[in-house]
């Protein structure tokens, strides 16, 4: 069971310029329900593709049972796909969409039958042998391409957001029935989705991507509980994620308060960012439970739940899933468990880019000419530049601007929002701003001369 | 409803004066007698003339030719044209249906010309020649379409199922791009069976196919006589056309398109 059926070694994939899988190991063991998790574009689906062999990897190598199939073509690879649009051949029955690949393996034809009948049972669709795919509903084809896949006794199914096309109740319900067959088969299956409830459902392990890397592999629970970066946090559940200073070992402060946590060895006095999740902040009426006060400034009903934003009285502003509501207005006392504060290394202060100047003041960056002072630097100089996150002016319009992009996430920070901006050159840029900015707004992008740092690159070895 | 109905209108009268009236002349013409009498004895002429019995079979044995020609080079040239890998731009295809911008006669009579000028020798070679190099547009323009339309994650499927490339063309992209191999056909063998002017110019008139009989006709003033061979050509075509609809819709079950 804990034996590694794939092994990915430095796997690399560039479409053009764009990169979408920078350097991913990973490793499956036999058995397992493993899930790929991210954003559309994190490369997830690639990834399943060089799986599959429909792509071939830059760099690096796919190893199944320890050996190289990563020359191996499609068809001789003992993996097998559901699609994401289930991709059943029109031209042909159930019946002959399930054989297709026994009878390309030459099966004899009464064990084919045998076969079709008990894998169709599996995904309970028994006598719909005769039927045209085309005469079935999503979640009928859905079972035959699953059917499709299993009957060939694949060692490892892959399921490239095979749920997405089908209504919730629909999903729910699969996502219910592919956990069976799961533990009922004891396949390997290898799961992409950008569905971070399906993913926690499903999986035994999640394997969460962005932007062609692997940010974390965990059990749902630790990826939930104990997110390694703000953007796990962010993508996996709700969260309030706060910037945060350590104290000393078990003791951290945030909204300018001291809270005790678990966490040590950070040091002392370090930044570092905090994540509480909505539903392990309390409401407490015994003052010398409460940690700190806020105000009621919103509330949903969610079903089970509700959902309210407080702003504290130091200013920030957090949110707090409880099953009892308290009225806009209230003022509240609150606390948060030592155990439900997540700590984490802030990932970097600054932005950092690599520069080159190119005159007296002058430095070029993104592809764009920037003035600053470069006292101590010569022409031709390559340099590390820094511009802090806060430092980094939005415009709306782009006249006086010094380039421009598009808002690709925004993560709001207690009381400002920290922007992630792509540039024309798909290079990201932080920025932290209380300013509100929608997602996929066009920008200008300003930096001023005082807030760009210069450091000297160590001469490469020639 | 009423107001847009009537927007129908000036397509009605169209197809009134263009194509039922003609249809009907056609018809008319085809059991009069030259005094307008009426007879079937053009008809049965056709049966019982022997040159016309010949030059019936021979075009439509043409057509089949020309047909399986056209195919022969059309499927692989609309694979290759939809084909992303091998064709990354869509110049190559407008250079495919580019000859089609110049007027068929004209290009018809270059080709002959150029075959005078090799010294080759007009006939049936050249003919076949000539028809292929009109019709070939017709039958690679609606294979590529239902090629380039396809959805690619069939052939995946297929390869991921345990297919080599041959068997992926030969169980699925074959059978998928059938509907563009029929509308190619019939693209291509109708217009054959009733040309005239290439048999004209390609073999100096030594070889007549039927349309160039019913020309003929019309143009020795024989209309009744004429008007029934088109008659008999329209009946056999129109005959085909419903044979191979039904085979197109048994191919495209399921309806890839």
């Amino acid at each position: 069971m804990d034996k590694d059926i794939i092994n990915l070694r430095h796997i690399s994939k560039s479409f053009g310029d764009n990169k979408v899988l920078d350097d991913i190991n990973l490793n499956v063991r036999k058995g397992e329900f493993v899930t790929f998790l991210g954003p559309s574009g994190c490369g997830k689906t690639t990834l399943l593709r060089i799986l599959a062999g429909f792509d071939n990897p830059d760099s690096g190598t796919v190893e199944l049972d320890g050996k190289d199939i990563s020359s191996l073509p499609p068809y001789k690879r003992p993996l097998n796909t559901v699609f994401q649009r289930y991709a059943l051949f029109p031209h042909l029955d159930v019946y002959d969409n399930i054989a297709f690949g026994l009878k390309l393996k030459k099966v004899p034809e009464e064990e084919i039958a045998k076969r079709v009948k008990r894998v169709l049972k599996l995904v309970s669709m028994s006598d719909y042998e005769d039927r045209d795919v085309d005469s079935l509903s999503g979640g009928q084809q859905q079972r035959v391409a699953i059917a499709r896949a299993l009957i060939n006794q694949p060692r490892v199914l892959l399921l490239d957001e095979p749920l997405s096309a089908l209504d919730l109740k629909m999903r729910k319900d699969m996502q219910i029935e592919l956990k069976e067959m799961h533990d009922k088969l004891g396949i390997t299956f290898i799961y992409v989705t950008h569905d971070q409830e399906e993913a926690l459902t499903l999986s035994d392990t999640i394997v969460v991507m962005n932007e062609g890397h692997v940010l974390q592999v965990g059990s749902p629970i630790d990826i939930y509980n104990e997110p390694q970066t703000a953007y796990v946090a962010n993508f996996i559940g709700e969260s309030n994620i706060l910037d945060a200073t350590m104290l000393g070992d078990l003791r951290v402060r945030f909204i300018d308060h001291d809270f005790d946590c678990v966490d040590k060895g950070f040091g002392t006095d370090v930044p570092v960012d905090v994540v509480v999740r909505p539903e392990d902040i309390y409401f407490t009426t015994k003052p010398e439970k409460c940690q700190f006060k806020a105000t009621v400034t919103s509330l949903t009903f969610k079903g089970v739940h509700y959902e309210m934003w407080v702003k504290t009285d130091s200013g920030y502003e957090l949110m707090i899933q409880d099953y009892d509501p308290y009225q806009v207005g209230t003022e509240v006392m609150l606390y948060i468990d030592p155990d439900d504060i997540q700590v984490m290394h802030k990932e970097s202060l600054a932005n950092v880019f690599e520069g080159e100047i190119t005159g007296e003041g002058k430095v070029e960056f993104l592809g764009t000419q920037f003035e600053c002072p470069t006292e101590g630097f010569a022409v031709g100089d390559t340099v590390r530049v820094e511009v802090p996150f806060d430092k980094v002016d939005l415009l709306d319009h782009d006249d006086a601007a010094d380039l421009v992009g598009n808002v690709a996430g925004i993560l709001f920070r207690g009381n400002y929002n920290q922007l992630t901006v792509k540039t024309e050159d798909k290079t990201n840029i932080r920025v932290d701003t209380c300013d509100i900015w929608d997602k996929n707004d066009y920008v200008g992008i300003k930096i001023l001369p005082e807030d760009i740092h210069l450091f000297k690159v160590k001469a490469e070895n020639e | 409803m009423n107001k847009r109905s009537t927007w129908a209108l000036p397509y009605f009268i169209f197809l009134l004066l263009f194509v039922a009236l003609p249809l009907i002349l056609i018809l008319l013409y085809a059991v009069q007698d030259g005094s307008g009498h009426f007879t079937f004895a053009n008809i049965t002429k056709f049966f019982s003339d022997k040159d016309a019995l010949s030059t019936f079979a021979l075009s439509i044995e043409v057509a089949i030719e020309n047909t399986a020609l056209c195919l022969l080079i059309g499927y692989p040239a609309a694979y290759i044209l939809a084909d992303n890998k091998l064709n990354p731009s869509a110049v190559t295809v407008v250079l495919f249906i580019l000859p089609m911008w110049i007027n068929a006669l004209m290009r018809t009579l270059a080709t002959a010309e150029l075959f005078n000028m090799a010294g080759i020798q007009l006939g049936k070679g050249t003919l076949i020649f000539g028809m292929c190099y009109d019709f070939l547009p017709f039958m690679i323009y609606p294979i590529y379409n239902v090629l380039k339309k396809m959805d690619k994650s069939y052939a995946e499927a297929a390869q991921d199922l345990g297919a080599t490339s041959s068997e992926v063309f030969r169980k699925v992209t074959l059978p998928l791009s059938m509907p563009g191999v029929w509308s190619g056909i019939m693209m291509v063998f109708m217009p054959t069976v009733s040309t005239f002017a290439i048999s004209e110019f390609l073999t100096n008139n030594r070889i007549k196919l039927f349309g160039t009989i019913i020309q003929e006709n019309i143009n020795n003033s024989m209309w009744n006589y004429g008007a029934a061979l088109s008659l008999i050509m329209l009946v056999i075509i129109g005959f085909t056309t419903l044979f191979q609809k039904d085979d197109r819709q048994e191919s495209s079950r399921g309806g890839a398109l």
